[in-house]
């Protein structure tokens, strides 16, 4: 088995490469669907996401996003049902009106624009959340680490343990 | 203190192949709050579900964490479990290691590592869970059926066979739908006419059945076992419980050429009038476009004529609102409209028509009284080229990009009737695939072939033109590898079914999700197949998918089997995750009514007990719980942070976020 204790692969040259760590907030109707699609149709994405379920992306606060930079997430995504066919009717326009505010807001933090997205992905699009997955990690990675509100005592806060590991970067 | 329990599944294989099961439960063993922790090939099966039932009992556990398949799949079968060992059901997280993880990561180690995060921030969840209790609501013992076709007709008079009261809502003056425009039917050839019509007076007969035909609905409120529906009863201008259907009206009427729509236009009817002699209810009904009395004001005569007195010029639309516990939308298709077809140069020939006014013309109760005669100049066609999947099948952008599955049958049935009935005449059809998947179909088709002596020809047609007389069917046969022109005098078109468009407002009033091609969404595509995603709403028919007419009336029989389901029950157990507001930071400032799609948010004035015996009366929101979806809209929008939403708190989002990215 391969050594799981580090966070971050080591390279043929043993120098580190950046795995980012991403945030996915999918609708459970649609994106979080969408992605149960990708997984039984086995469409990979890297590990690096992890998929918070919310019952409508609408439920999903700005602050949420903040407070997963904050954390030291690297770059934070949002899913949603297709505009008009939300489950609860109007419940993504809100979030496309409200993400569109925080889109302003990052780039009053100095938050790259790239590290936060808003996608639709219908429950029948499992190929189209591995392809944003893909796409939205190797946008996040090329950027790096995100350093800006980022609380140092976050990232890598471990606590010492062996699986998890946390980034040893620093 | 909380007693977290969690529980690895390893899924056969499907989880445990790519993640390290036992090291997943020995490192989240070590988490704080988990005072138990454990792995098992299959947790959802019985002695999965006995393991976690003796774990919350012998370790009194106050929470579990299940890393299993996703939670669409089996959340519901953990959280039956729990309930069943005492464990309050809302007190039950999954974590997704199975799509959301093995499935996708092919890396031991990287997956491992992930399905160690994912469970841990399901603990971080569940810790901060509070036990919720399932409300209740009262079910109306009625349904509604949007649709008076054979599927609407099918799953009402179910329904009513189980004793609940069905109203059908039609738009059209009478119910029958498509299935009465028919002939023949495949793949028995018996008449559709006298297959359907029997079960339209059965409609008519029943006691527990209201037909509101030439009615629409105009509005939807409420939720599952509750619905109010207004519904626009149109003005017909005859009083439906006078007139006698005796047509002295239609015999007298001087406007006379009006479009006879159940006969695809192709010939006229009279300004007053009743769709077809089988009609129900068989009432007349006046076209107020056509009318010279509506009009102008000036004839009156079929009010003259009418020995019932029946007939009311001054009639108005009328409204009536009325509680449903179930709603069927049976809303049926609609040939495509061929504007986008000009190369079959059907706006141009007479004698290109389409399947179903072929269908009218060889009806005995059609134009022709059932003799095929040529549009253009009424003679006997004798070679007569079929085109398959005219819109069909097309990613071209002017068509439909899916099949419309019923094409391929009845042009075989077209086919076989015409050699039949007139065997001097030569008929080709122009095919991509034949499609005959179904019982005694593949049969049939063959029968076209073998029997009948009908002219395959694999290839399409890219080109109609009339010339001397004849239409000129320019295609090429694939088989032979050659371009063909045949010379036709009748040329058919298999048109493309697409859903009725009125079906787009019913969806919208329902919140019903639809497709990109307005078919209506199914809740699961194999395991709720009649089910819409909202509750109490069920889809019968095309307006779901193509289908033909021994699915449409299994998937009827099916809604009503679901429907029964739904109104034999006294009262439905409400999702207590809705959204609730800490009364004691709401300001009552109204935003979040604002954003509510459901309306479940009122405001009250209550008093509020202040330090030293005072009080204070401030306005507050109030959610109703019956009502609330638990979308969450209105616990962003909530400028105090009063709103929050059980079972998805802020708290909870948060910890995970935290969790997350802690790790």
């Amino acid at each position: 088995m391969q050594s799981i204790e580090n966070g971050n692969a080591l390279n043929g040259a043993g120098t580190q490469t950046f795995v980012p760590k991403i945030v996915a907030f999918c609708c459970n109707w649609c994106s979080y669907a969408g992605a149960d699609l990708a997984g039984s149709s086995r469409l990979a994405y890297p590990a690096s996401v992890k998929i918070i379920r919310v019952p409508c992306s609408c439920r999903v606060n700005p602050t949420f996003v903040l407070k997963a930079f904050q954390q030291g997430a690297d770059g934070v995504i949002l899913c949603g049902c297709h505009p008009g066919d939300c489950h609860y009717v109007t419940g993504n326009y809100y979030t496309r009106r409200r993400m569109a505010l925080l889109f302003s807001f990052l780039d009053y933090l100095g938050i790259e624009r790239d590290r936060m997205r808003v996608e639709w992905v219908s429950a029948a699009e499992g190929a189209r959340f591995s392809q944003v997955m893909n796409d939205f990690v190797s946008k996040v990675t090329a950027l790096g680490e995100n350093r800006k509100i980022a609380d140092i005592r976050c990232k890598g806060a471990s606590g010492g343990e062996d699986v998890a590991g946390g980034n040893n970067d620093d | 203190m909380q007693r977290i329990g969690v529980f690895i599944c390893h899924c056969g294989t499907n989880i445990a192949a790519t993640v390290d099961v036992k090291k997943v439960v020995e490192t989240v063993r070590a988490e704080e709050g988990v005072v138990y922790a454990a792995d098992y090939p299959y947790m959802c099966s019985e002695n999965g579900q006995q393991m976690i039932q003796s774990a919350i009992k012998e370790q009194n556990l106050t929470g579990i964490v299940i890393g299993s398949c996703s939670p669409r799949m089996h959340e519901a079968t953990f959280k039956k479990a729990a309930a069943q060992a005492g464990l309050n059901a809302y007190m039950v997280e999954v974590a997704n290691i199975r799509e959301h993880c093995s499935w996708i990561h092919k890396d031991i180690g990287e997956a491992t590592k992930k399905a160690v995060i994912l469970v841990r921030a399901a603990i971080a969840k569940v810790k901060l869970n509070a036990p919720l209790q399932q409300g209740t609501s009262p079910v109306t013992k009625r349904a509604l059926v949007i649709g008076g076709g054979i599927a609407g007709i099918q799953a009402a008079l179910d329904i009513a066979e189980a004793g609940f009261p069905v109203d059908i809502v039609e738009k059209n003056p009478t119910i029958g739908g498509r299935m009465a425009q028919l002939d023949k039917t495949f793949p028995t050839l018996d008449c559709s006419a006298c297959i359907l019509t029997p079960k339209m007076v059965d409609c008519a007969q029943s006691d527990k059945i209201e037909i509101l035909s030439y009615s629409e609905v105009e509005a939807v409120k409420g939720f599952v076992g509750n619905f109010t529906v207004k519904i626009r009863r149109k003005a017909r201008y005859v009083d439906e419980t006078k007139c006698t259907g005796c047509k002295a009206c239609m015999e007298k009427c001087p406007s006379k050429k009006g479009l006879n729509e159940f006969n695809m236009g192709l010939n006229t009817r009279t300004a007053i009038y009743i769709p077809f002699a089988q009609a129900i209810p068989n009432v007349a009904v006046i076209d107020p476009a056509q009318c010279i009395k509506l009009k102008t004001g000036k004839c009156g005569i079929c009010s003259a004529v009418c020995g019932a007195k029946a007939v009311d010029y001054t009639m108005q639309d009328t409204f009536i609102e009325r509680q449903y516990g179930a709603i069927v939308v049976a809303t049926g298709f609609k040939p495509i409209a061929l504007d986008n077809f000009n190369e079959y140069s059907y706006a141009t020939e007479k004698d290109v028509i389409t399947s179903l006014e072929l269908e009218r013309l060889m009806n005995a109760a059609g134009p022709t009284g059932g003799t095929l005669l040529r549009p253009s100049d009424g003679t006997h066609p004798k070679v007569i080229t079929f085109i398959q999947c005219v819109g069909s099948r097309d990613t071209s952008g002017c068509g439909k990009p899916y099949c419309s599955k019923i094409c391929c049958m009845y042009t075989a049935k077209h086919a076989m009737l015409i050699r039949e009935k007139y065997p001097d005449t030569e008929v080709h059809v122009f095919y991509i695939d034949v499609r005959t998947p179904g019982k005694n179909y593949d049969e049939f088709y063959r029968r076209a072939v073998e029997s009948y002596g009908v002219d395959y020809i694999k290839g399409m047609v890219g080109k109609v033109y009339g010339e001397n007389g004849k239409l000129m069917v320019q295609g090429e046969n694939l088989i032979d590898g050659e371009q063909v022109t045949i010379a036709s005098d009748l040329v058919v078109l298999a048109t493309a079914i697409e859903p009725e468009p009125s079906v787009r407002k019913i969806a919208t009033l329902l919140t019903a999700s639809i497709d990109t091609n307005n078919f209506l969404t199914e809740s699961h595509a194999k395991l709720r197949p009649v089910e819409s995603p909202t509750a109490g709403v069920y889809l019968a028919g095309v307006c779901q998918g193509p289908k033909d007419i021994p699915e449409t009336v299994s998937q009827a029989s099916a809604c009503a089997a679901k429907v029964i389901g739904l109104l034999v029950k006294n009262e439905l157990k409400t999702n207590p995750c809705v959204a609730g507001a800490n009364e004691s930071m709401c300001n009552g400032c109204g935003q979040c009514a604002n954003v509510c799609a459901y309306g479940a948010i009122t405001y009250e004035e209550k008093q509020f007990r202040l330090g030293g015996g005072k009080t204070e009366t401030r306005r507050v929101a109030s959610v109703n719980p019956a009502v609330c979806q638990g979308c969450g809209a209105c616990t962003v929008t909530c400028p105090s942070g009063a709103m929050d939403l059980k079972g998805f708190s802020t708290k909870q989002i948060m910890s995970e976020v935290e969790s997350v990215c802690r790790a």
